[in-house]
Parts: structure tokens; C-alpha cells; sequence
């Protein structure tokens, strides 16, 4: 038994971590973020030159074949510096969908494309009622010819402003919140009949609302079984929430660490305010819920990388965890950091930011605690 | 013991909602969310409020104020918060003028008050500075007395709507001599002053209310000064404990979880609406139950207030219980709003983007973190109440 990281994942992480240090300044990300886009084409080209767009693919596809704690030793730098360019939506979503239910030629199309950073993808599922309901959806594709055509409206989709290829979600069959008759399509985000309405998140990544009006599919467009689709994409949310706590623990840990250094050497009352016990103990209380954070992250990875073990208790617990411990040291943070924790200049909000949208993917703690509870107690 | 509503009481309920339902018209309310038309706009609501005679209910009535009961205060916060009025903006009515009429002389009271009541004056409070915030007599900008003129040098940071004041009052330093609270001087500076120089502070809601205010050799005739001379800490402790009994905010907050009712009963998930959902249900209780119990400390305070006693200690339970219920509030908003808490504001309209209340969620979240900050942090009104309350 051992938590350590090979040498390799050691390589990976070190290597996030040195681009964030020497071209990932919370000036330079800031500028990225003003940006039309909000994301940086070059440093896109970067994460593929330096293989981090290949990670969690397979070989046969020009991956780096790497598992859950690969995953996540990459997050957490991502994480650390709130990088903006879209590498949750791409490669963890879009591509885990394409992984999991793509056929051999939709992957052998798209896989190398994102490796090489000459793709950005964006899976399309919210809707304007879904809010956490992976199963609510009511965008329709209806058989037409031997193709479909897709109607319906997509929100908030993450990467939705930029993505050139979507992964869409929609209704072949059954009834608004059934699970079954749930199909996904591939399709160019600039097909004819695709109404795209972009707007910014707090966090800085662009978003989209996507309308579809009669636009057509080819058979092809199938992404996995039809009517099927459910299970893949919980699946795959399932892995993607374990990425996004990944991300989560390491903004976490540098709030705690920025604020320690800030109380240290913040000074009222003629002494750093990091001297007063009252302060002392809420900080060894953020502490704490950072790694009680990190513990449940360990075990859900651990538990995902045994494969035969059901890990969705272990990811619902780790989310409801992320949810109280992120507000907790967001709100520590702010709150320690006084006046300064409510300027836009100081990264500290942005953190905070950043926490609440990583709460609000995929359901906050009280939507998976739900479903903590209907595991347990059925 | 009685909290019922005398008949008088009632009669004063329905004039206070009728002139809302008149005063506050929708064209007054489209205005107040507008970026660059707000300040005229509040001060088009606050003529309507003096001239109805309700612009300072707390004052005495020798200086234009309404003098109402504990009863009057309660029933218009309750119904002012309930219609969704804003309130006035606090720096002049609530906060120098009190000052202004208890230790000023009788120049300063002809020369300001009018001007206050009738919101001619647009006021800020230049307290705060880098290195004085928690510790604020460690404040450092300076006022030289240089004829019959004090010469000011420093700076204010976190000034609330410096941008928009034409008066500032502030905490500057006429001494070092002892303690370091008693070289303390409260002076009015005229924010057109030469040498006052305004820069905007973004917060993280990306609005502009906050500012740093610069001070070089700007001379402030001694006119100005309020009461003595390194007496402005007395002066200023008085009106600390005034603000934080309205920090309170019990009947915005009410009002607060009404508005969380409905959006609860529109948002729904797989198919069941929010308002049913029993960790929901807990959640929203919780803060309820709290703010049942705040509401009553409030009026125990108030009531306590107008028999007499001095807002002490207490105040700073309402303070720190006011912005917790605040905060609660606020973040069970973001997680209705779900996916749309992290929208900013955008030219679609809330047809097209599919939600109402996102983007607004974010902004009260995110501004809201400032409750627990200013007006003493909740951690320096825990140290008041150790002390003062608890003998600690
Ligand atoms: C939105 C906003 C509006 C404001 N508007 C104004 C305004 O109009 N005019 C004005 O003058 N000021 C204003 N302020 C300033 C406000 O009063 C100060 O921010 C506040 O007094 C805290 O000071 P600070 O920011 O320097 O934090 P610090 O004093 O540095 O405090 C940092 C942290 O240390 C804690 N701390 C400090 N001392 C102790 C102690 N002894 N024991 C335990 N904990 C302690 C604090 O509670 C806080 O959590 C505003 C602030 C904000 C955020």
C-alpha cells in the first residue's frame, strides 16, 4: 500500500507545474481571460507539444494511454492555475465520451485531432429545465432517411463559445426524463441550423446556449448505441466529477497556503493578525477540510483505477466533500484576507470563482449527497 | 410583554404601503438598475422621501427628523424590504449626520443638515486605510493645522462611492502624542478640494463602488473640524454602533427568503420542484429559524434602545448574525440557480440565456462576502462582545 506517484505521473505534474510558473502568471491568465476567446490558441498548441492533450487516450490513437491518477496529477496543477484553455471540456468530456462510446473510426477521426490540439470539443447536455439531471432532455433527433435530424436547445455548454465539434445529447426515443432512448451525435459546431449564443462565466471560460433547428445528421453522427447513451454518460460524468476535484483540491490548497502567507504577514495591532488564536484555529480548520478533501479524492481514484469496484458512493461522497470544504476555504480565504479579498485584482476571488462553477458541474453537494443517500439507504 | 400593532400602528402600515405602491414607480425602479442612471435616481427617490417627511425617521425633529417609535421603525423596514425599496444611502443620513447634529456647532448644523436631508450633498466615509482597517486608530493620514487651514496628506482606501461624493468625512491624525486613539480629528473634507484625487477599485462582482482616495497637502478650513480637536475617536465609536444596528438588515433578508421561495418553486430537477426537495426544505428552514430568532433580538434591542439604553455590545450580535443569515441566503441562491450561478451579465435577455436569476445570484454571492468585512469584521465584533459582554 503506498500513495506515492510513479516517476512518470512525478514528470507530469512537475512539467504543469513549470509552465504555470514560467507562462501562467495570474497577470498573464488575466489577459487570456479579457481576451474574445478567453483561452490562448498558443498555449493550446503548447499542452499538445507537450502531451497533455493525450493523457487519458489510447495508444492505438496516439494517446499516453494513462489512467485516473494521471488525470488527476494534471488537474491539480490546472487547478493551482486556473488555466482557462479548455482541457476539462476537450479531453476529459468530449474526448472520455469519445473513448467510452466511440466507434473505431469516430475515434480514430477525432482522437488524434485532439492530441495534436487541432480540436475543440464540447459536449452539449444542459438544458434549459435539465438543471442536474443527466436524463432530462428534451432536444429530439428523429430518423430521417438513414440519417436524423436535430432539434432542440442546449445551455450553459461548457466551451460552447469556441468548441468546432460538439457531442450533443439527444432524445431518440422514450420519454423526457427516461433513461432509456438517450442517444449522443458528433456533429461540426458550425452545421447548418446550429444557432450559437456565447456569453462569459465567472470563471472566465466562455459558454454557449446552442439552438438546433432541422439540422441533419448522417447515420454516422451515432456516437455509441442508440438509445443507449445514459449509462456512457454517467459514466463519464462520473469520472469527469473525480478530474473536477482534482482541479478543486488544488485551488484549495493554494488558498490555504496564500492566505497563511497573507496572516503571517498582514499586520494590525501591531502584530501579524496570523498571531491571533482566534484566526489560528479557522485556519487549521481550512487545513483540515483540505485534506479530508484530498483523502476522499485518493480513494475515489484508488478505487477507479481497480475497475471492478463500483466507485460511484465513493464520487458522490467526494463531491459532497468538495462542495462543503471548497465554500469553506473560499469563504475562510476572503474573509481572512479582508478588503483585499474583495478586489478583482487579487486572484483569491477568482479561486473562489473557479470553486463555485467546478460545485455547480454535475450536480452541488446537496444533489449528490441525494444520491449518496439512495445508494445507502435503498 | 406585547408585540402587537396598536390601531395607530396599523393606520401608519397603510400610509407607509400606500405611498410605496405610489412613490416607487416602475419607471423609479428601471431607472435604479440602470448603470449610469442610479445616483440621480436615488436621489430622486430620497426628494420624494423628504418631502414626504420620511428621509430620516431617526432624527430628532429639531434637525428634520421624523422621531418615530421603535413600532413606526419596524413596521416601515418590514414594508419597505417587503415592496423591494431600496434604502437610502446611508453616509449622510445615517452616518455623518447623526454625528453632525450631536457634536458639531451650530454653523456646521445650518450649513449641513438641509443640504443632507435634501440629498444635495452625495456623502462617503473615509475611515479605512492600508494600514488601518480591524486596527483602525492606527490610521496615519495626516492633518496639519497651518493658519486657519489643517493640511492634509494620506490616504483612504475601500472608499464606498467616493466617485459619486462631494463630501467626505474622515478619521485623520492631529497627534501622535498618547494613546494612539486620542490624536484622532474628525474632519469634513469638500471631495472638489485640490490635491483629492479618486482612484476606482473593481470588487469581485466587477462593479465600481469601492475606491482609494488620495490626499496631497489639501488644505481643509478648521470650519471643518467636528467637535475638538483629537477628539474624533469618541466621536466616531458613537456612530460605529449606530451603523451596525442597521446592519442587521432583518427585513431585506425576509424578504430575501420569500424571493428564494418562489425561485425554489420554479426550479426544478428531474422533474421535482426544489421546493419539495427535504434537503432543501432543511436548508432553507435553517436559515429561517435563525432569522425568526434575529428578528426578535433586533426588537429587544431596539425597544431596549428607545427606553433609553445606549445600542452597545448588542449591536454587534445583530451584526454578526445579520450578515450571516445574509450569507446563508446567498449561497442557497447560487445553488438554485445551478449551472447559470456562474453567468455574467450579457446582451441576451433572460428568454434567450433560459434563466432569471443567475447572473444576480452571482453578484449578491459574490458583493456579499463584504458583510462580514466592513463595519467591524464579524471577528472584531466577536472580540467587542468577549469583552464587553463576557468580561473575557
Ligand atoms: C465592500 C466594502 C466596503 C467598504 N466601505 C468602506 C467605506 O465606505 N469607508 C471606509 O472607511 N471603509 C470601508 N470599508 C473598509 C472596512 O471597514 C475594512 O475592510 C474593515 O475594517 C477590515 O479591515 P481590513 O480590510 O484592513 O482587514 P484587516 O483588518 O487586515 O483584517 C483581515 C482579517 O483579520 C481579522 N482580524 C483583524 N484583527 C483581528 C483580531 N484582533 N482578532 C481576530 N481577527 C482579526 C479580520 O476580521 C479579517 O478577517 C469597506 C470594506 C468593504 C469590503
Amino acid at each position: 500500500m503506498n500513495f506515492d506517484f510513479s516517476e512518470e505521473q512525478v514528470m507530469l505534474r512537475d512539467s504543469v507545474a513549470r509552465f504555470i510558473q514560467d507562462d501562467y502568471s495570474f497577470d498573464a491568465r488575466r489577459k487570456i481571460a479579457a481576451s474574445d476567446t478567453g483561452m490562448s490558441a498558443e498555449h493550446w498548441q503548447t499542452f499538445a507539444e507537450l502531451g497533455w492533450l493525450s493523457v487519458p487516450f489510447a495508444e492505438e490513437h496516439g494517446g499516453f494511454g494513462g489512467g485516473p491518477v494521471d488525470v488527476m496529477v494534471m488537474m491539480e496543477e490546472f487547478g493551482k492555475g486556473m488555466v482557462l484553455e479548455p482541457y476539462f471540456a476537450t479531453v476529459i468530456l468530449f474526448g472520455g465520451l469519445l473513448q467510452r462510446a466511440g466507434s473505431t473510426e469516430q475515434q480514430a477521426t477525432y482522437i488524434p485531432r485532439i492530441v495534436e490540439g487541432n480540436c475543440l470539443g464540447a459536449f452539449a447536455f444542459t438544458e434549459r429545465q435539465s438543471r442536474y439531471e443527466l436524463a432530462d432532455v428534451k432536444t429530439t433527433a428523429t430518423p430521417d432517411g438513414d440519417g436524423f435530424v436535430l432539434n432542440g436547445e442546449k445551455v450553459v455548454v461548457y466551451n460552447g463559445a469556441n468548441a468546432d465539434t460538439l457531442i450533443v445529447a439527444a432524445r431518440t426515443g422514450g420519454e423526457q426524463c427516461d433513461e432509456d432512448g438517450i442517444s449522443l451525435f458528433i456533429l461540426d459546431a458550425g452545421a447548418a441550423g446550429i444557432d450559437r449564443m456565447s456569453y462569459a462565466l465567472m470563471d472566465g471560460q466562455r459558454a454557449a446556449n446552442l439552438v438546433f433547428k432541422d439540422v441533419r445528421l448522417p447515420a454516422d453522427a451515432l456516437l455509441g448505441e442508440k438509445d443507449k447513451a445514459y449509462p456512457v454518460m454517467s459514466w463519464v460524468v462520473l469520472e469527469a466529477c473525480v478530474a473536477l476535484a482534482a482541479e478543486g483540491l488544488g485551488i484549495m490548497g493554494q488558498l490555504n497556503t496564500k492566505t497563511l502567507e497573507y496572516t503571517k504577514q498582514r499586520e494590525q495591532f501591531g502584530v501579524p493578525i496570523g498571531s491571533f488564536q482566534a484566526l489560528q484555529h479557522r485556519m487549521v480548520d481550512t487545513f483540515m477540510s483540505y485534506e479530508q478533501t484530498k483523502s476522499l479524492l485518493y480513494r475515489a481514484v484508488c478505487t477507479l483505477e481497480k475497475e471492478d469496484e463500483d466507485p460511484a458512493r465513493d464520487i458522490h461522497a467526494l463531491k459532497v466533500m468538495l462542495d462543503r470544504a471548497g465554500r469553506h476555504v473560499h469563504s475562510e480565504a476572503i474573509q481572512l484576507h479582508g478588503g483585499m479579498g474583495l478586489t478583482d485584482e487579487m486572484d483569491i476571488a477568482h479561486y473562489a470563482k473557479r470553486l463555485m462553477m467546478i460545485n455547480a458541474t454535475f450536480g452541488d453537494g446537496d444533489h449528490h449527497q441525494a444520491q449518496f443517500n439512495a445508494l445507502s439507504f435503498a | 410583554m406585547d408585540t402587537s400593532f396598536a390601531p395607530e400602528d396599523m393606520a401608519f402600515r397603510d400610509e407607509v404601503r400606500a405611498f410605496f405602491a405610489d412613490a416607487y414607480d416602475d419607471e423609479l425602479r428601471a431607472r435604479l438598475q440602470h448603470p449610469t442612471e442610479y445616483r440621480e435616481a436615488i436621489i430622486d427617490w430620497q426628494r420624494r422621501l423628504y418631502d414626504k417627511g420620511w428621509i430620516a425617521p431617526g432624527w430628532p425633529k429639531e434637525y428634520g427628523g421624523a422621531e418615530w417609535t421603535p413600532t413606526q421603525n419596524f413596521i416601515y423596514e418590514t414594508e419597505r424590504a417587503a415592496a423591494g425599496v431600496r434604502d437610502v444611502i446611508p453616509f449622510g443620513l445615517k452616518m455623518v449626520g447623526p454625528v453632525i447634529y450631536t457634536f458639531g456647532n451650530d454653523e456646521q448644523k445650518a450649513r449641513f443638515l438641509p443640504r443632507i436631508l435634501r440629498s444635495e450633498d452625495w456623502w462617503c466615509q473615509g475611515y479605512s486605510e492600508p494600514g488601518a482597517g480591524s486596527d483602525l486608530a492606527a490610521l496615519k493620514t495626516r492633518a496639519d493645522l497651518d493658519g486657519d487651514a489643517y493640511v492634509v496628506n494620506g490616504a483612504k482606501i475601500w472608499t464606498t462611492y467616493a466617485q459619486h461624493s462631494d463630501w467626505i468625512f474622515c478619521l485623520v491624525r492631529t497627534s501622535n502624542e498618547g494613546k494612539k486613539q486620542q490624536g484622532i480629528s474628525f474632519l469634513l473634507i469638500d471631495m472638489a478640494s485640490e490635491g483629492v484625487k479618486v482612484n476606482p477599485i473593481t470588487t469581485i462582482d466587477n462593479h465600481h463602488s469601492l475606491n482609494e482616495v488620495e490626499f496631497n497637502n489639501v488644505r481643509v478650513p478648521v470650519a471643518n473640524l467636528i467637535g475638538e480637536q483629537d477628539k474624533g475617536w469618541t466621536y466616531a465609536k458613537a456612530l460605529l454602533a449606530h451603523e451596525r444596528t442597521s446592519i442587521a438588515g432583518v427585513a431585506d433578508s425576509r424578504r430575501a427568503l420569500a424571493e428564494l421561495r418562489r425561485f425554489a418553486e420554479q426550479e426544478v430537477n428531474a422533474g421535482k420542484r426544489k421546493i419539495d426537495d427535504p434537503l432543501f426544505q432543511k436548508r432553507l428552514s435553517d436559515i429561517e429559524i435563525e432569522l425568526m430568532a434575529l428578528e426578535y433580538t433586533d426588537l429587544r434591542v431596539l425597544a431596549s434602545v428607545a427606553a433609553g439604553g445606549a445600542p452597545g455590545a448588542e449591536s454587534s450580535l445583530l451584526k454578526i448574525k445579520g450578515t450571516e443569515i445574509q450569507q446563508a441566503i446567498q449561497g442557497l441562491r447560487m445553488d438554485l440557480a445551478g449551472y447559470y450561478q456562474g453567468v455574467l451579465p450579457t446582451d441576451l435577455d433572460p428568454q434567450a440565456l433560459g434563466h432569471e436569476f443567475g447572473s444576480s445570484a452571482r453578484q449578491a454571492y459574490m458583493y456579499g462576502r463584504a458583510a462580514t468585512i466592513y463595519g467591524g469584521s464579524n471577528e472584531v465584533q466577536k472580540n467587542i462582545i468577549a469583552k464587553a459582554v463576557l468580561g473575557l
